[in-house]
């Protein structure tokens, strides 16, 4: 079945009013065409991906993520301050560890500047994916009473983190006005591209971490440690320079490696646009999601036995 | 679209128990079977089944039914019977292991009351959130918004945050919210057995509007009050199955009289649990005339209900109350021994038969359920249970006798002997 907008059954509120009366029973049967049946049966092997009836219930989306962001900042004195101290604040460290003590190189640009443009896509991709794997098992309660699309629930947290992105965005640009650094035109076309293959590789990651999550709690514990990983495993601290050349295609097998090393050359204008890395980032994130969501839709008929 | 709303054919949900669900526990069970085999291991954790071991448990067995559009259907049934596992399954929560059901129109699922709401927002966001959660859309939720708010009686309070409201506010919000989804077919769970009375009554009001306005509805009672007022069919279920099927009066008569007979008499010894170490139930009887205990009254002669009790301390009051309920659920009255004087409240420590009785006609012919509440009054009650015994009362009178029993409704049964009769207007020029 799909699901018809409330709207719809508000502008004939009498329609569903079976009655003795003739012309209420002729709309009835006019109506029967477009109304289908729904089916309810055991659950099938390879389960569709239900993208129409997921965009019928943006609306939940939307709201989910207007609560998840309203929560997030009840009670905080700072509120959506939060959203720019936690990128800067690490930049700080990261200079102070790495530019200074470690001495790690920066590419010819100012240390701060190169780890803020990395920070960015990464501090939204780890709340993300850290907040999605964990939303089913804080949602048990919706899971086990309502039904409705539950990849809705995965997506709310990927979705919200945008809004703290973009904040965090801004005061990159304003980071690079005060250091004087020209973005490369190219960043008309790229961001939006590697904001796309951001938002892909997080909710990809999201949707596998939180069906594997609720049927094992391991999960909770790996998540941390695979945050800690991925921080390493990407070009955050470091450059992508460093990395031996023959080994750069695989390590662009990580996608956020494609995105934050987008980021940093179109945005500090480092050098040429390394674009077989993007590409091949993009394909994996492109993967990470569509497998995501295949292995949610095929688990999520057990969710609620064993939320 | 057909005639019927739902169809339900075979519904079956099996759960694995025990050894199963430990084995797919850990991921590093899961990691190791996948070494191993990692197709076939997927797979079984996918579907859940499959897979060897493990003991089936049957939550849900071979249930089919039809009902029609506009048909309000109860479900009732003992805890653990699968009543709210049909109502998952239907509502799509969850998904049956066998068989298959067809449902037409709009479903919506109301198993809880609140599902979504959030401490940290205020009562209006709440409202929205709740509402997109159980299906409308923004401008639908706007319009009604003023309705619900009313219908919960917290205008003062609707932008306070809900975590400051009161539970009765709380829920009253909540099932505000519910009461006016209105899908075409609507699956109902227990939600009436929150908040106090006067809340109950205007959600079984609201549920009956509902019922009225010809949408189809499923709902899950253990009032088997509500489920006669407001269901014109009903199902019994019992360990997964259906086991009665037919209007909502005989499936509660099925089922609060499965296995009861009619009994004159009743012992309690200390496993019963009605009581504690400081006063026990001993004995429920029915007693008319001078011969000993009856399961069967003469409606035309007065009788009586003992209930002995057995007290351990010293109690300076110690009230007993009887209450009756038809063999539809309703109740019927309840009366206290206080009723008769303090005197009889104050208990010292042995043993104690209160007596009550009821005159003649005072019930209609039927079956009746005792039952035996004890109470500290404002402090506690040591027992209190209801259809502890059922007793007949039987249709003697040869004024009755011309029509069957049942001829005569309402669960009173006085042979009322003050009829009188006058002629008015024409009917006096008549008599002239």
């Amino acid at each position: 079945m799909t699901f018809p907008p409330p709207a719809a059954l508000l502008d004939s509120p009498d329609a569903s009013e079976p009655s003795a009366h003739s012309a209420s029973s002729i709309r009835k049967t006019e109506e029967a065409p477009h109304r289908e049946a729904l089916i309810i049966e055991p659950a099938g092997r390879f389960p569709k991906l239900g993208v129409r009836e997921l965009w019928s219930y943006r609306g939940l989306l939307v709201f989910l993520v207007w609560r998840d962001l309203k929560v997030r900042y009840a009670q905080t004195v700072l509120g959506a301050a939060w959203a720019i101290i936690q990128p800067v604040l690490t930049m700080v460290i990261f200079t102070v560890v790495f530019g200074r003590f470690a001495k790690v190189p920066s590419d010819g640009v100012p240390y701060p500047v190169f780890s803020l443009a990395a920070l960015v896509p990464w501090t939204y991709f780890s709340t993300a994916f850290a907040g999605a794997s964990n939303s089913l098992i804080t949602s048990a309660n919706l899971i086990t009473k309502i039904y409705f699309p539950r990849l809705v629930i995965p997506f709310a947290p990927v979705v919200g983190g945008l809004v703290d992105f973009v904040i965090a965005f801004v005061i990159l640009l304003i980071t690079l006005v005060v250091y004087r650094i020209v973005p490369s035109p190219a960043a008309v076309v790229l961001i939006p591209l590697l904001v796309i293959s951001m938002i892909l590789t997080s909710a990809g990651v999201g949707c596998w971490l939180a069906a594997l999550n609720i049927k094992f709690r391991d999960i909770k514990y790996v998540v941390p440690f695979l945050v800690q990983i991925w921080l390493y495993a990407s070009p955050v601290a470091y450059p992508m320079s460093v990395v031996p050349a023959r080994f750069r295609l695989l390590y662009a097998l990580n996608p956020m490696a494609g995105v934050i090393e987008g980021f940093r050359t179109v945005l500090l204008h480092t050098g040429a646009v390394p674009w077989p890395m993007i590409v091949f980032s993009l394909f994996s994130g492109v993967v990470l999601f569509v497998t995501g969501m295949y292995y949610f839709r095929s688990t999520e008929r057990v969710f609620a036995d064993v939320a | 679209m057909s005639e019927y709303a739902v169809r339900a054919e075979g519904l079956g949900k099996s759960y694995r128990l025990g050894a199963a669900t430990e084995r797919h526990d850990t991921l590093r069970d899961l990691i190791g079977n996948a070494i191993r085999a990692p197709f076939r291991n997927f797979r079984s954790i996918n579907a859940g089944s499959s897979g060897p071991a493990g003991e089936l448990f049957w939550a849900l067995r071979d249930v089919s039914f039809d009902l029609k559009h506009g048909e309000v259907l109860g479900i009732i049934g003992r805890n653990g019977a699968g009543k709210s596992t049909l109502l998952k399954v239907l509502s799509r929560i969850t998904d049956p292991t066998a068989g298959r059901a067809v449902v037409e129109g709009r479903v919506g699922s109301l198993l809880e009351v609140g599902t979504g709401f959030h401490p940290e927002l205020t009562g209006r966001e709440n409202v929205f959130l709740n509402g997109s959660i159980l299906g409308m859309d923004r401008s639908y939720i706007e319009k009604r918004f003023d309705e619900i708010v009313e219908f919960a009686g917290v205008e003062r309070f609707i932008d306070t945050v809900v975590k400051r409201y009161s539970s009765g506010m709380y829920l009253r919000l909540a099932f505000a919210v519910a009461a006016h989804l209105e899908p075409e077919v609507l699956i109902v769970d227990e939600v009436l057995a929150v908040g106090d009375a006067e809340f109950q009554r205007k959600c079984v009001g609201k549920m009956g509007e509902v019922a009225g306005h010809g949408r189809t509805v499923l709902f899950v009672s253990h009032n088997m009050g509500a489920i006669t007022k407001l269901c014109n069919r009903a199902i019994v279920m019992a360990s997964g199955q259906k086991v009665f099927d037919g209007s909502a009066r005989e499936a509660v008569q099925a089922y609060l009289s499965a296995g009861a007979e009619d009994v004159a008499e009743r012992h309690f010894t200390e496993e019963d649990g009605l009581g504690d170490d400081t006063v026990q139930l001993r004995r429920v009887s029915v007693v008319q005339g001078l011969g000993g205990p009856v399961s069967r009254v003469d409606i035309q002669q007065p009788f009586a209900v003992e209930m002995e009790y057995e007290a351990f301390i010293k109690f300076p009051e110690l009230n007993i109350h009887l209450v009756l309920h038809s063999d539809e659920g309703d109740y019927v009255l309840q009366s206290t021994l206080s009723l008769a004087g303090d005197a009889l409240t104050a208990t010292a420590p042995g043993r104690y038969v209160a007596r009550v009785e009821l005159p003649a006609g005072a019930l209609n012919a039927g079956h009746y359920w005792i039952g035996s509440h004890a109470q500290e009054p404002y402090i506690r009650w040591p027992w209190g249970r209801d259809r502890l015994l059922r007793f007949e009362v039987e249709q003697t009178s040869p004024l009755l006798a011309r029509y069957p029993i049942g001829f005569y409704h309402g669960p009173m049964g006085p042979l009322l002997g003050h009829w009188s009769r006058s002629p008015v207007g024409a009917a006096v020029d008549a008599a002239r």
